[in-house]
């Protein structure tokens, strides 16, 4: 069956390393539309804030740790600036006006990092050593894809542990349900709010840290393009929960690198019209979501 | 007398424009260049308007139909003589043919509109954020599509030797052209009904409208429009992929946001205000000399401008800054 297809574990591998990516990215976009009805184009932004960090890091020559750690904090610190100045405003609005405003910040932002950087971008290298392969019966396996799907494990069980066991969690799931309800029970606004930002910049600061490894080359435009495509499958998904949105991150990612491997050489050029046309076929006979299941308010 | 405030709401838009036309065929042949530029920017937002305006449904995807506009005329316009240098790989059919400007324009506006129709029928059913990123995924293959096939453009490389027709009487005419065509259309039945969808859907539904197929229509006028500008813009400047992708789409969706979506008046003052403050910050860019200070901004300046403006406009006042109404200088009196 692999076979027919042209696709060998190698690539099965890959493309579930870039689907776990892409679920995380997933989750640090839909944590705030749980909260906040709000879809964040700039998301990519963050991650590539977080990339251009550990390249000044690695230019630096400062250690890994220290390298990591101030990935996370400039991340931390734009996603809470990001919230403060547009977030919270827009507060209410209707999720197209919404769209269209992170839309301005995302090119905002891309232009900030094309005035301060240049086009060309910097090298982050200092954790190249991971694209080396390790063999694992006969498959060739890159050292990052390894990380990059434990680490996403981790991440996820965590994050179920937060939005399950906690108290902050609670609340957070009660807000995504019916903000104004949760309110009025007691749920405070503003905290839940600033806790989803929170997390969901930090998750973008594991997503640079792992997409800076795979491309060591930080431009302008880096994780744009991952972000149009995981907006994609987060729709796809289905966005108004947690799960759905999930799945659908990994699965276009996962569709993205197994087409990627799958595709022979004089059509991988034509990659993102395939992925593309799927999106529209999948939202065209789903509209609600490929994963959402039963009975669902319509919000958006 | 209500006749007359009727036939402002056409009257102003156009003025507007037609001033701009004036304006720019008074100053030098340098700042020419940026007025045409600008009028070619309200046919597009006029374009979008007609859709987006009308129905309140997000479209990420218009500035496929302008690629197509631009790929149709400029392929088509590009001397027999220099197309195997610029197209090697052209199609037969293609390689042979050469047409006039006007029919150039003409076949640009009809292959947006057919264009417009093939998406829109499948795709009209969709509303909210499945629309929105349902028309990104149309912006997405089509720029994938004409990057690499070389066979109906010249793929990764841009249009070179394409008659450079587009001065300011044709941009300012093709604005124009919008401008009637949205008003018109805005006016007219289906125009009225698709307007009621925006409002209130259910109502709307109720008293018989098909949302569908008001929506298609607006989508295939607004694709015929968007076509022609795509047309106007390849015969202005040397276009490729990617001068009709996200850049594009980022501006032509900021200046309709600013100067308000819901009206015409809104597009074109939209469009023209913002071309005005990113064709000044271009300058500036260069250096220039404001009230006897030497301004010299780094180049990048303006996006982050058109940027913060356009979060600006969205949180403090997000129906624009016409407020998405059309203009009426004399309001009516107090009941």
């Amino acid at each position: 069956m692999l076979a027919v297809w042209n696709i060998d574990w190698q690539t099965l591998v890959d493309a579930v390393a870039q689907g776990a990516i892409y679920a995380l990215m997933a989750v640090g976009i839909g944590l705030v539309f749980g909260v906040l009805r709000l879809v964040n184009f700039a998301y990519g932004q963050l991650v590539m804030a977080g990339a251009f960090a550990l390249a000044l890091a690695s230019q630096w020559g400062w250690p890994n740790w220290a390298g990591i750690l101030l990935c996370f904090a400039a991340v931390l610190a734009l996603s809470l600036l990001e919230d403060r100045l547009v977030f919270r405003p827009l507060r209410g609005h209707s999720p197209a006006v919404m769209l269209v405003a992170t839309f301005a910040v995302a090119f905002l932002l891309q232009s900030v990092a094309l005035l301060w950087f240049g086009p060309l971008g910097k090298i982050a290298s200092s954790l190249a050593y991971l694209n080396r392969p390790v063999t694992v019966s006969g498959v060739d396996i890159r050292k990052i894809t390894i990380v990059a799907i434990v680490a996403v494990a981790i991440c996820l069980v965590l994050l179920f542990v937060l939005l399950e066991r906690t108290t902050i969690g609670l609340h957070m799931r009660a807000a995504s349900m019916d903000f104004e309800t949760a309110r009025m029970l007691g749920v405070r606004a503003d905290r839940v709010i600033t806790f989803a930002v929170v997390v969901s910049g930090l998750l973008a600061a594991v997503v640079a840290v792992m997409l800076t490894v795979q491309t060591p080359l930080v431009t302008p435009d880096f994780a744009l393009r991952d972000t149009i495509v995981v907006l994609a499958g987060v729709v796809v998904g289905g966005m108004n929960r947690p799960i759905p949105a999930t799945l659908g991150g990994f699965a276009i990612g996962f569709a993205d690198g197994l087409l990627g491997g799958a595709l022979p050489t004089n059509q991988s050029q034509y990659l993102p019209s395939f992925l593309f046309a799927a999106v529209i076929l999948v939202l065209l006979v789903r509209p609600r979501g490929l994963f959402t299941f039963g009975k669902t308010v319509e919000r958006v | 007398m209500k006749r007359l405030l009727v036939v402002q709401e056409l009257v102003g838009p156009a003025v507007l424009v037609a001033a701009a036309g004036v304006l720019g065929a008074a100053v030098s042949t340098a700042t020419q260049t940026y007025f045409t530029d600008a009028l070619v920017k309200v046919a597009i937002v006029v374009a979008l308007y007609v859709f987006i305006g009308n129905s309140g449904v997000l479209s990420f995807g218009h500035i496929s139909f302008v690629a197509l506009g631009a790929w149709t005329a400029g392929v088509l316009s590009v001397p027999r003589t220099e197309k195997p240098a610029i197209m090697p790989n052209l199609a037969h059919w293609l390689a042979h043919r050469e047409v006039g400007n006007l029919t150039s324009l003409l076949l640009a506006a009809v292959v947006g509109c057919v264009a417009a129709i093939v998406v829109g029928i499948p795709l009209m059913r969709l509303s909210g954020l499945a629309a929105g990123i349902a028309t990104f995924a149309v912006l997405e293959i089509t720029h994938n599509l004409l990057r690499y096939e070389e066979k109906v453009g010249p793929g990764l490389n841009a249009f070179s030797a394409v008659p450079e027709t587009t001065g300011l009487r044709q941009a300012t005419l093709g604005a124009l052209v919008a401008v009637v065509a949205a008003f018109v259309y805005a006016r007219s039945r289906f125009g009225r009904m698709l307007r009621a969808t925006r409002e209130d859907d259910a109502a709307a539904r109720a008293v018989g409208v098909s949302v569908y197929r008001q929506r298609l229509i607006a989508f295939a006028i607004s694709g015929l429009l968007a076509g022609l500008a795509g047309g106007l813009y390849v015969h202005l400047l040397p276009v490729n992929t990617e001068s009709v992708y996200l850049d594009l789409t980022f501006i032509t969706l900021a200046m309709l946001v600013v100067g308000g979506a819901t009206s015409l008046w809104g597009a074109v003052v939209g469009a023209l205000a913002v071309s005005a403050l990113d064709s000044y910050l271009a300058v500036a860019e260069n250096g220039t000399d404001f009230l006897g200070w030497h301004i010299d901004l780094p180049a990048g300046t303006r996006v982050i401008v058109v940027g913060a403006l356009m979060a600006v406009v969205l949180i403090v006042r997000p129906s624009g800054i016409t407020g998405g109404r059309e203009l009426r200088l004399r309001r009516r009196a107090a009941a």
